[in-house]
């Protein structure tokens, strides 16, 4: 018999970004295990799946084997979850099950988890509750001592919960991030819906993922998703693969700030697209993100800034070299400068808060300086996830963005920063230096531009107090790009030229 | 002379439930019969609101309130009364 699968109906969690990846939701009147290791996040998920569903009007109640109510009121208070008036409410109640310190153990001959069973109805009843979260399993375990009997009970509870049209969620705990879902064999009887969390460590590095397993019957998608759990908000995941789908793109053009570096991209940058600008220290990356935006706030355009590498003072004294006021733009509202360290914060955390920038300023242009500087604070894996994450937010906003790299070597070379991203940006501008008879000259390309035709030279420039000048391409050097380069004479120019002339007639010199 | 004071939380007129309070009743009149006894039972299915007060789980659930020390046994008591009166710390040492 054919499934249809919309008879299985979602439950939104309204936990940010979870249901991206869910496809909508949990699936609705079940119970969902979510299991992970100790500190994963387990009670935060939990508690969360209440707290959303309060504030779209949906009581909740929330079964706790572990902590004491007491606890939980005051540990998710810093999540903005105001427990207590919530309970004032009757709008969240708490089933507590929690170890009692006078609770001295004694067992003679069977018994069941009715009471427990009993608790759970009334508090649902009572509230009109359509969400429960149980949290957690493992503390029933190690208390009861006799794994069969909690097992068969748990399973009791669940099948009560669904007959009410209950969406629960129940945590438990994993002994490794990799293997059994979770331990006493508990997927026996929630085996429907699984939902892992990890919280793993990579080079030093904390890293916390949600994983689908699976809702059976139905889609989600496939693979960890990079989540935070941050003050005031509680768990944010950052749904990769579900944002990157839905990328309009312009053809509106927008201008780079420099008037012959528009006319190597075919007419300026994309008004929503991504442009990496590569280069060695002091190549005039940070002058062409200055300029980017100079040009924003002559045309009335908001800029924001992100510097991860040079202070505030430092970028203003250097726009001033340039011939840009910062501060007049600040002043009238056309930029902001938004400096720190990236060593301070993990990547996601990062990534919300830049989010939360850009859709506070509600800029047109973004630059950031640089995107190295953020490589070096994180794994490849987070880095290449948070410059997914941060590329779809901003093409979602119509927005221009111009992101900065650094190769580690003076001449030639990439990074690996480019390596990572340069599929995912629409145009990259290389810089470097070009050392010619015994003096380092700049020399710039244009490798890619997305959706145009653009100039394929490699061109001379030169920096002064009035910003870039771009001149010539050069002539008689190859291997620049490399940082091999080799001097060639007239007569082989003459020979190369011969051999690709190009289809506009137009012979190298 | 100590009263004896029993509760005993059930859920449902379960055949636990039963045993339980047979052996309750035997050891009250028996082994306890020189004490004035008081057993009070609850049933959470009528009563949830008891259990939630006493954070009961499992059932059936004896709680020994009078004389202390608070004693706690979860299951049907089956088997040999002398086993629950010693968990019990019954009778009281005069």
């Amino acid at each position: 018999m054919k499934a249809d699968q919309s008879t299985i109906e979602r439950l939104p969690t309204g936990i940010p970004g979870f249901d991206h990846i869910a496809n909508g939701g949990l699936p609705r009147g079940r119970t969902t295990l979510v299991a992970g290791t100790a500190g994963s996040a387990k009670t935060v998920f939990a508690a969360q799946f209440l707290a959303a569903g309060i504030e779209h009007g949906e009581a909740g109640v929330f079964v706790t084997f572990e902590e004491a109510p007491a606890d939980l009121r005051r540990n998710m208070y810093s999540f903005g979850w105001d427990i207590a008036d919530w309970e004032a409410q009757n709008r969240w109640v708490f089933v507590d099950a929690s170890p009692q310190h006078d609770d001295e153990l004694t067992v003679i001959g069977s018994y069941d988890l009715g009471a427990l069973l009993a608790r759970i109805e009334h508090a649902v009843k009572r509230t009109g509750a359509t969400r429960v979260s149980m949290d957690s399993l493992g503390a029933m375990f190690t208390r009861l001592n006799d794994s069969r009997l909690v097992r068969n009970e748990m399973l009791r509870i669940a099948v009560r919960i669904k007959a009410l049209g209950i969406t629960a969620v129940i945590t438990a705990e994993r002994s490794q991030e990799y293997g059994e879902i979770a331990r006493y064999g508990v997927e026996e009887f929630v085996a429907d819906d699984v939902v892992i969390l990890r919280n793993l460590l990579e080079e030093e590095k904390r890293r916390r993922t949600v994983e689908i397993l699976k809702f059976r019957g139905t889609t989600h998608q496939k693979g960890s998703f990079p989540f935070t759990v941050i003050p005031n908000q509680g768990i944010v995941v950052i749904p990769l693969s579900a944002i990157e789908l839905k990328q309009r793109s312009s053809s509106l053009r927008i201008t780079s700030g420099n008037n012959e570096m528009d006319r190597m991209c075919g007419g300026g940058f994309f008004r929503d697209s991504i442009i990496l600008v590569s280069g060695a220290t002091g190549t005039g990356k940070t002058l062409m993100a200055t300029s980017f935006m100079a040009a924003g706030a002559m045309r009335g355009e908001r800029s924001l800034l992100f510097a991860f590498e040079e202070s505030r003072d430092q970028l203003f004294r250097n726009a001033t070299g340039w011939g840009v006021d910062f501060e007049q733009m600040e002043r009238d509202g056309l930029l902001r400068v938004v400096c720190n360290y990236p060593e301070v914060t993990g990547l996601e955390d990062q990534l919300i808060s830049m989010q939360s920038e850009i859709s506070n300023f509600r800029p047109q242009r973004i630059a950031i300086d640089s995107l190295s500087a953020l490589e070096r604070a994180s794994t490849i894996k987070s880095f290449r996830e948070f410059v997914i994450g941060l590329t779809s937010f901003i093409k979602h906003q119509e927005m221009a963005g111009l992101y900065t790299s650094t190769t580690p070597t003076l001449l030639g070379g990439s990074s690996i920063t480019e390596a990572h991203i340069s599929t995912i940006t629409d145009s990259i501008i290389l810089l470097r230096y070009v050392e010619l008879f015994g003096e380092m000259r700049r020399g710039l390309t244009v490798l890619k531009m997305r959706g145009s035709s653009h100039d394929k030279e490699i061109r001379e420039f030169t920096i002064d107090g009035a910003g870039m000048h771009i001149g010539r391409p050069f002539r008689n050097i190859s291997g620049i790009l490399s940082g091999q380069f080799t001097h060639l004479t007239p007569s082989e120019i003459e020979r190369l030229g011969a051999m690709f002339r190009d289809d506009e007639g137009e012979v190298l010199e | 002379m100590d009263k004896i004071v029993l509760h005993l939380f059930i859920a449902g007129r379960t055949v636990r439930a039963e045993r339980a309070i047979a052996t309750l009743r035997r050891i009250c009149e028996h082994e306890l019969a020189n004490y004035e006894c008081e057993l009070k039972i609850v049933d959470v299915l009528a009563e949830p609101q008891q259990a939630e007060v006493r954070k009961i789980l499992a059932t059936p659930t004896l709680i020994k309130e009078m004389p202390p020390p608070v004693r706690r046994i979860i299951g049907d008591l089956g088997g040999d009364p002398r086993e629950l009166l010693a968990a019990l710390n019954l009778p009281p040492n005069p």
